[in-house]
């Protein structure tokens, strides 16, 4: 199959005007004639809900929580980024374009991105309208801050909730079309299948997580708004009932999946503290607007502050070594994210750590409280130093933090053509979900602003496009096919339940997670990725032999719930090192040791890797097939990013 | 630390329940409270027993999914989340006494799992601005003052958790009503549906079957996200101007 990105032709910036009117569009009375199923709904999926509902579309809104608003969006907490300039400090829609492509290290689509920037300036003004509580200056007008990656302020935040009040925003407005009748809500439901009738997505299967209860649904269009799979390495700032389930499920049935290696692991979040822990928390990458990143200037210092001879405080300035501003003087603490990550490894990795586990490094306040005072710090960051106190029992205003990076969001997905249709017909996948906008490396405030591209701005033209071609006739609910998905579910169910062997879903789901960590987290090798490989079918056997599910399926069963979502994160791991195996360069958030610049910066190959690597399902434990989409950069010259 | 749980198990809406106690050793000052959970019920798994069902996700603090009623506190002791209590709060040798939100309008699930649906329905009745997408102003055609913009951000960080209504002896959802209420009455963009709003939601809020409020505070000293007592004043005066001048005859 030759993947078509449908990417319009012409100059980029009338790309996605001149689309909007070559497509084709639904005249109103047709409009309440197409169902359509939207899974999940975070930012993409609650904004697509709504928005879809708006034009007339009579659509099924599901999710596996027990209120839409409880989303993993809700977390983000830094901001969104918009290319307004309203700070007259030179933004504009093409520097956005053009941070985002190159903070995605060359592996985007120019295309996509640059409609992502373009309507970035409309979801400011929509969430405002709606009444989304951003940061304001005195005056009365919107505040904004600058973010890594970037050297202009053109973040929109509300404190350090802007997920939270752009998630409730998008909420109240799906909110507003469920009590208008245009969205029946599906609560505590999980998509277990999709339905694929003559080659076009028709419908899903789901499971009632309160009852059991396996149901269909038909529609004309399915719409995956399901998030990130960055779960699969167990220990991840996800929530931890996300899940790659809904998305696997599509890839299996056929549709693509892209770029599965790219992860990005977040810089700033606060340190494992033992074997216990069952989730690692972010904190926002605000913070390096104003905190300092440092550890000790030697080995012997660090040593003596783990043994708890000495305190961060007690250390002199000449002692610190403020390694982000010494190499990279023009962006310092705000380097991306993935050069930030890989920097606090390197200084780890010398011996340079500074918690007990010597996997930790500083980042300190003191100096900004010293400049703006404490008050000033407070307002900007007072709910995530709660946050920090909360957990690590240290009040980061007298001492400085500990973090250190984790697995915080992927930008690998379900691959989708620039109408964000994957290659099912009929299914789309937006926000996390897919592919298709940070290339390998995703800025910070940016996966907000895609989720809404994708739901408020993007969908409701392009799904319409699609709906106009199929028809108005309405979907056969009992077509053959629903009933025999609905009874490969079942079947499922059936042999989780019956294994009944000796270890927990949490036993294989820990396991799996630290071989995704070690051999295809922050830095990976041929060689550790052959061997993890290994380790990862030979653990999948395991699981299908020895896992232990209690229960039965006609209740709320979450032991069950969590036994499906980690078999197919067995399956999605094995994929992920095949990518990270395949591509043979460093790029953003994929880093393989053998590929690097004399500096340790990632080494790109743009002969023989300036493609997005697609793959298809071939059948349960065969290869997949590798598809190459080329990237075509007609806009931007590829170069060596610097941030130096 | 060794700790004594006494839990509430009830296997689904009609059974009666009943506490269940467990002993629990090995547990960590630096664990989370749910990670204590975890620990618990991995045992449970390995004796075949049936683990404790309870509502949980992104273990931050924000998506307000978890809801303990630990030692007769919504969340316990701290006034944060269930997920951001930490046992570094409990004392080796304590007994623990956990159930689920106790409210007629949030029934019992399972366990400590209850059906908070009554919350979404409040926000259906009219906790938004009515503006489909696309075709609204440039942002900053809409000056708000930093101060009232700060108000209502106060407002709106309400999470739903519903700590407030299992706090409340009368098992009134007033403060979280009154939350989204304040935060659009404040805002220049909630004024076109101000009067219906307040008289919608709170008549939703009545139908659910949540108690009336006697000033108590318990809902505002429990709060995980410190929303103020002052916003069901707000609301009590919004909806007082709402009924005598509304045109819903």
């Amino acid at each position: 199959m030759i993947l078509d990105s449908k990417i319009p032709a012409g100059p980029l910036a009338e790309k996605w005007t001149k689309h909007k009117f070559n497509m084709k569009l639904v005249n109103p009375a047709n409009k309440r004639k197409y169902e359509v199923i939207v899974v999940g709904t975070g930012l993409a999926g609650a904004s697509a809900a709504a928005s879809l509902a708006e034009l007339g579309y009579n659509v099924k809104a599901f999710c596996f929580q027990d209120s839409p608003r409880r989303a993993h969006s809700i977390a983000a907490q830094g901001g969104i980024n918009a290319a307004k300039n309203y700070q007259n400090d030179g933004d504009s829609i093409f520097r956005l374009f053009y941070d985002t492509i190159k903070g995605g290290d060359y592996r985007a689509r120019e295309g996509n991105v640059y409609r992502l920037a373009e309507v970035s300036v409309n979801i400011i003004d929509q969430c405002v309208a709606q009444g989304v509580p951003f940061a304001r200056e005195y005056g009365g007008l919107l505040a904004n801050r600058s973010f890594g990656g970037a050297q202009v302020s053109r973040t929109f935040y509300a404190r350090g909730q802007t997920g939270q009040q752009l998630l409730l925003g998008a909420y109240s407005a799906l909110s507003r079309q469920v009590a208008n009748g245009k969205v029946k809500l599906y609560p505590r439901t999980e998509m277990m299948d999709v339905v694929i009738i003559d080659g076009h997505a028709r419908g899903i299967v789901t499971r009632n997580l309160i009852t059991g209860a396996i149901e269909t649904h038909a529609a004309h269009a399915v719409l995956l708004c399901t998030g990130g799979y960055g779960n699969v390495f167990f220990l991840s700032t996800n929530a931890m009932g996300s899940n790659v389930t809904a998305a696997w499920r599509a890839h299996k049935r056929g549709a693509y999946f892209a770029n599965p290696c790219y992860t990005q692991i977040h810089p700033t979040c606060i340190p494992v503290s033992g074997d216990h822990q069952s989730k690692l928390t972010l904190m926002s990458e605000s913070l390096r607007n104003d905190g300092r990143v440092w550890v000790p200037a030697t080995v012997e210092i660090a040593e003596k502050l783990r043994k708890g001879q000495i305190k961060a405080n007690d250390i002199p300035e000449n002692e610190r070594d403020y390694y982000l501003e010494r190499k990279y003087p023009s962006f310092g603490n705000l380097v991306p994210r993935d050069v930030a990550s890989r920097n606090a490894k390197y200084v780890c990795d010398e011996g340079r750590g500074v918690n007990e586990t010597g996997e930790a490094v500083f980042l300190d306040f003191r100096d900004a409280i010293k400049r703006d005072g404490e008050d000033v710090i407070r307002a900007k960051y007072g709910n995530l130093f709660d946050m920090y106190q909360q957990i690590t029992g240290e009040n980061p205003y007298q001492v400085p933090m500990k973090i250190y990076p984790a697995v915080h969001y992927t930008m690998g997905g379900l691959w989708v053509d620039y109408n964000l249709m994957t290659t099912i017909p009929g299914l789309y996948a937006l926000g996390e979900a897919n592919f298709s906008d940070h290339g390998a490396n995703r800025l910070g405030a940016s996966a907000l602003m895609q989720g809404l591209a994708d739901g408020y701005f993007v969908i409701p033209y392009t799904v319409g496009d699609y709906l106009a071609q199929i028809g108005t006739k309405p979907v056969d609910a009992n077509h053959p096919e629903f009933e025999k998905t609905a009874k490969e579910v079942k079947d499922r169910i059936q042999k989780l339940l019956s294994i009944n062997g000796t270890k927990s879903v949490d036993y294989f789901h820990k396991k799996l997670g630290k071989i995704m960590w070690n051999e295809c987290g922050m830095a990976r090798t041929a060689e550790g990725l052959q061997k993890a490989k290994a380790e990862i079918r030979e653990l999948r056997a395991e699981f299908w032999k020895d896992v232990k599910v209690l229960g039965e399926n006609e209740e709320l069963n979450q032991t069950l719930e969590k036994a499906h979502r980690v078999a197919d994160f067995l399956e999605l791991g094995e994929l992920m090192i095949d990518d990270a195996y395949n591509r043979n360069e460093s790029c953003g958030g994929h880093f393989r040791e053998e590929y690097q610049t004399p500096e340790g910066e990632a080494l790109r190959d743009d002969e023989n890797f300036a493609y997005v690597a697609a793959w298809k399902y071939m059948g349960d434990g065969a290869e997949e097939e590798l598809h190459k989409e080329p990237l075509e950069f007609e806009n931007v010259k590829l170069t060596q990013r610097s941030y130096k | 630390m060794k700790l004594t749980l006494k839990v509430w198990r009830q296997k689904n809406s009609t059974d009666q329940g009943g506490f269940v106690t467990y002993p629990i050793d090995g547990i960590s000052t630096d664990m989370s409270f749910l990670e204590m959970m975890d620990v618990l019920n991995e045992e449970l798994t390995e004796k075949g027993e049936d683990p404790i069902h309870f509502d949980h996700d992104c273990r931050e603090g924000i998506c307000g999914m978890c809801s303990l009623y630990i030692n007769g506190n919504p969340h316990g002791p701290q006034q944060t989340t269930t997920c951001q209590l930490h046992m570094r709060s409990f004392k080796d040798g304590d007994t623990i006494t956990i159930e689920p939100w106790r409210a007629k309008a949030f029934p019992v699930v399972k366990d400590l799992v209850v059906d908070r649906s009554a919350f979404d329905r409040i926000i259906q009745a009219g906790g938004y601005v009515s503006v489909n997408t696309g075709g609204v102003p440039d942002a900053n055609e809409i000056p708000i003052p930093k101060k009232i913009a700060d108000e209502a951000f106060d407002a709106a960080t309400c999470i739903g958790c519903g700590a407030c209504v299992a706090a409340c002896k009368n098992a009134s959802a007033m403060l979280f009503t009154s939350a989204k209420i304040s935060q659009l009455a404040m805002l220049p963009q909630g004024q076109v549906e101000r009067k219906e709003r307040a008289e919608k939601m709170i008549a939703q809020m009545d139908a659910e079957g949540f108690g009336a409020c006697t000033n108590t505070g318990a809902c505002a000293a429990e709060c995980p996200k410190g929303i103020s007592l002052s916003n069901i004043a707000r609301m009590n005066r919004e909806y007082f101007s709402a009924v005598v001048s509304s045109e819903n005859l």
